[in-house]
């Protein structure tokens, strides 16, 4: 294996991995509410651009990470509460605008309370590169893919293991049984919110070493995070995953081999196949999804 | 011979229309400057647009998230055809429009199979896949920067200055809006929101949907590409965020916004969502926070759109005993 | 012959829905399709009328083969249903959903519809009043310029069947039409099945009020899991020992 391919593997790897966690978010809140939160992203942008600031501040690289993501979390929980939850009878829709409208109002708030200039954050053991097989490797890939991986063990478990977690997975079969069961609805959607913008915040801090971040980073990575979730099947988590890392080999190959020009558009087009050629859902000819 | 009980009452949307034509009429004795013109003019031209993004969205219940892209290859291709290849001008705005009706029919059928959320990323797709060729391809089209555009004219007329293309544009509007409503009051605007009600009993009655799907779609993306054509000649220059994502989002919420199912719903989320940035300018950095707040407020109040609940209150202004 | 099924099957998955039903229904009849829960008759339904592709077997109508094209077609080619689950269309008015009933015989051109020619004046008053006379003749006079979403239950039902008329079909199918009516509103059902077939359309009644299905059929099918298990006439058929033992030692609901 050439030096190259195995560089383009390893970015396309880590940038996917990052879409994973995005996708996740994601698919989670879809799950609970069949909302698409177009503020997806903006959590992602939260969690690079926060950490920053506490680190500017002078506030060590871990505690400032825990603070971001803990913020994020909180915006998370606050648009469930003030936005969503108020809504909730509209169609899904006028859902769709509330939540871009989040979106729209956290990038304005983050060019207020921070600035529009491009951040950064220490790399988090240093940055040195490691030599693999020819390819040079940034340590930070290594704490990205090797953060990914400890986050989805841990939903795993959260989501087979644990009462709430069985509780959001009984909401996304069956919401009507699920509240017969006794399940409080609101307060999956409110977990779930909470727990989808903290992955994108980790996503976020995970991140920005390499790629660094800025007021509206978040938009283009909400959309291929978008992207990856419809690729893998919307809603499902492990579906999520292997879109988000499908998207990131494919656009760092496409951007390699190909174009790097047209690198932003390698993933819609993919996409786009995809749904053309695989539609999602389609049992046989006919979908026997309704029952009629 | 109908009995006069099959005499159809007099229709709100048509007294609305008439309602939107004298608006337009009156409307410049309350505009004081060029500046207003202008804004007048914008919102004019996004009202097109929305008038037929409602017909795919509100009636047929479909989605939309790339409609910017067909007002972008509509602008982009009546500037490239007139400034590269030196086409007349209104030659070059009916090719810009024809070709965009052709390929949103050519990328509508497959498209068009796609359901909810996938339907949404499909055409989101699309729109970006759009945006970035034309930021890309500078070559064509001067790239991120944008490129000049002349102005619309035949024969050493030209059609320059705020007053004329008001008129220009209230005109195109009320047509717009009388098409779009001609349609709706008919068997294919019953068509189309049956598909909306219910899509398997829409086809128990020999609807095809793709047909409808496909026919509402081709409409509204030619609608777009004919406002952004005439957007392209009217500021004289165009740039690839004419064509950007966040374009079709905020064409989405004028949408929705106004309350679908209504064009005048349509015309109205234009009208107070291209109007309220312009105001917001004033607070300049603040700008984004209060447009999305607003977004999110009456959206949270007024979750059917702003016609609609209008329309009850009323309904239920009128009802209150004096 | 006006309806011929051909060794019609559907599987879903590892589950055969329905397997080998064969049938012809001669035309100016009332037909009856019963079985027990899950005995595969709205499978079945939905076989003819395209909403499911056969797995195997052919549909005819009038002779034509149907099978294998997309619902709309069928329903052009005039095979009309209503729906188990009601699939009206809440964004309209009664009227309006019987109206865009009659889409098949009223679609215009589109230049008369956007520029709103004489012609099509014409034709929506015309539409208007054919709409009115078949709510008339459910007997939803009243409820034409209601809101179909706030119409009760039992009126919704009749609503279904007006639209489906709307389209003129050969064929009228009809999904548990009695479903979750009281005995009076299932009295009126069954005067409109009486007063259809009266008027020469040929109707297949999918039901489990064996009283109704047995007062107003003259040709009844029955299913039991997914294969046809006896037909005739009611008086045959509830005569039968095995359809006593499959379906009818059961309480009708």
């Amino acid at each position: 294996m050439s030096a190259q391919l195995v560089q383009f593997l390893l970015t396309g790897l880590t940038v996917g991995a990052i879409y994973a966690l995005v996708a996740l978010g994601f698919a989670i809140i879809y799950n609970a509410s069949h909302v698409i939160n177009f503020a997806q992203g903006e959590f992602v942008m939260i969690g690079g651009m926060a950490a920053a600031a506490f680190v500017e501040a002078g506030l060590p690289l871990p505690l400032a990470a825990l603070l971001a993501v803990g913020g994020a979390t909180l915006v998370g929980l606050a648009l469930e509460k003030l936005a969503v939850e108020p809504a909730r009878g509209a169609p899904v829709v006028t859902l769709i605008i509330i939540t871009i409208g989040a979106s729209i109002l956290l990038r304005g708030l983050a060019s207020l309370i921070w600035d529009k200039k491009i951040h950064a954050l220490p790399a988090f053991s240093g940055e040195t590169p490691l030599k693999l097989g020819g390819a040079t490797l940034l340590p930070q890939t290594l704490w990205v893919l090797g953060a990914t991986v400890v986050t989805v063990a841990l939903l795993w478990w959260f989501f087979n293991r644990t009462l709430t977690g069985k509780a959001i997975l009984a909401v996304s079969h069956n919401r009507l049984a699920a509240q017969l069961m006794g399940i409080s609805v609101r307060r999956v959607l409110l977990v779930s919110f909470g727990l989808s913008a903290a992955l994108g915040a980790l996503a976020g801090v995970l991140i920005t070493p390499i790629s660094f971040t800025s007021w509206d980073v978040g938009v283009m990575l909400g959309l291929k995070g978008f992207a990856a979730a419809i690729l893998g099947g919307m809603g499902s988590g492990p579906g999520a995953i292997i879109g988000g890392l499908a998207l990131g080999l494919i656009e760092s190959l496409g951007a390699g081999y190909l174009s790097s020009a047209y690198k932003d558009v390698f993933a819609f087009v993919i996409i786009l196949a995809a749904l053309i050629f695989l539609p999602d859902g389609l049992a046989g000819r006919r979908r026997a999804t309704e029952r009629v | 011979m109908a009995s006069p009980a099959a005499a159809a009452p007099p229709s709100a949307s048509r007294r609305g229309i008439v309602a939107l034509a004298i608006a337009v009429a009156l409307l410049p004795l309350a505009l004081p400057n060029n500046y207003t013109y202008e804004i007048a003019i914008l919102v004019g031209l996004n009202a097109i647009v929305c008038v037929g993004l409602n017909l795919l969205i509100g009636y047929a219940g479909q989605i939309s998230l790339g409609h910017a892209g067909f007002f972008g290859l509509g602008a982009y291709g009546t500037a490239i055809l007139a400034t590269r290849y030196g086409w007349p001008t209104p030659a070059s705005l009916g090719a810009a429009i024809a070709g965009v009706a052709l390929l949103a029919w050519a990328i509508g059928r497959p498209i068009l199979r796609l359901r909810g959320h996938a339907l949404a990323m499909a055409t989101l797709g699309m729109g970006i896949i759009v945006a970035v060729v034309i930021a890309t391809e500078d070559r064509y089209t001067g790239g991120p920067d944008g490129m000049s555009v002349p102005p619309l004219g035949i024969a050493g007329y030209v059609l320059a200055g705020e007053r004329h293309w008001y008129w220009v544009v209230g005109v195109l509007l009320v047509a717009t809006v009388w098409l779009a409503q001609n349609l709706i009051d008919s068997p294919r605007g019953r068509a189309w929101r049956a598909l909306h009600g219910s899509e398997v009993a829409a086809s128990a009655i020999g609807i095809d949907p793709a047909r409808h799907k496909l026919s509402a779609f081709v409409l509204s993306a030619a609608l777009a590409a004919a406002a952004g054509a005439l957007t392209a000649h009217y500021s004289g220059f165009i740039t690839p965020a004419k064509a950007s994502f966040l374009h079709s989002i905020e064409l989405v919420t004028m949408v929705v916004f106004g309350g679908m199912a209504s064009s005048l719903g349509a015309v109205l989320g234009a009208a107070v969502l291209t109007t309220l940035p312009q105001l917001l300018t004033v607070f300049k950095e603040y700008e984004m926070v209060l447009l999305g707040a607003v977004l999110m407020l009456t959206m949270i109040f007024m979750p059917q759109g702003l016609v609609p609940t209008l329309g009850r209150a009323l309904a239920a202004a009128r009802r209150k005993p004096r | 012959m006006l309806l011929r099924a051909e060794n019609l099957a559907k599987r879903f998955g590892g589950v055969r829905a329905v397997q080998d039903v064969s049938f012809a229904l001669a035309p100016g009849m009332v037909h009856a399709i019963i079985g027990p829960n899950g005995a595969g008759k709205t499978t079945l339904l939905n076989m003819l009328t395209g909403i499911y592709l056969p797995s195997e077997g052919r549909v005819f109508l009038e002779e034509r083969e149907l099978t294998g094209q997309q619902p709309h077609r069928f329903a052009a080619a005039g095979i009309g249903r209503t729906f188990q689950n009601l699939q009206i269309f809440f964004n309209m008015s009664a009227l309006e959903n019987v109206m865009a009933g009659r889409w098949l015989h009223e679609r215009g051109s589109f230049a008369a519809a956007a520029l709103r020619l004489p012609q099509l004046r014409r034709a929506e008053r015309h539409c208007r009043a054919e709409a009115l006379s078949l709510l008339d003749l459910v007997g939803l006079t009243r409820w034409a310029d209601a809101a179909s979403d706030a119409m009760p239950y039992g009126a919704l039902k009749r609503l279904e069947i007006a639209r489906a008329l709307a389209a003129g079909p050969k064929l009228l199918l009809l999904d548990e039409p009695a479903a979750g009516l009281n005995p009076t509103e299932t009295h009126e059902i069954d005067r409109l099945i009486r007063e259809l077939a009266a008027r020469g359309i040929t109707i297949v009644l999918v039901e489990h009020n064996m009283k109704l299905v047995m007062g107003v059929s003259g040709h009844v099918i029955v299913l039991d899991e997914g294969r046809l298990l006896a037909e005739g006439e009611p008086r045959e058929v509830s005569a039968d020992p095995r359809v006593i033992e499959a379906y009818l030692g059961e309480e009708a609901p």
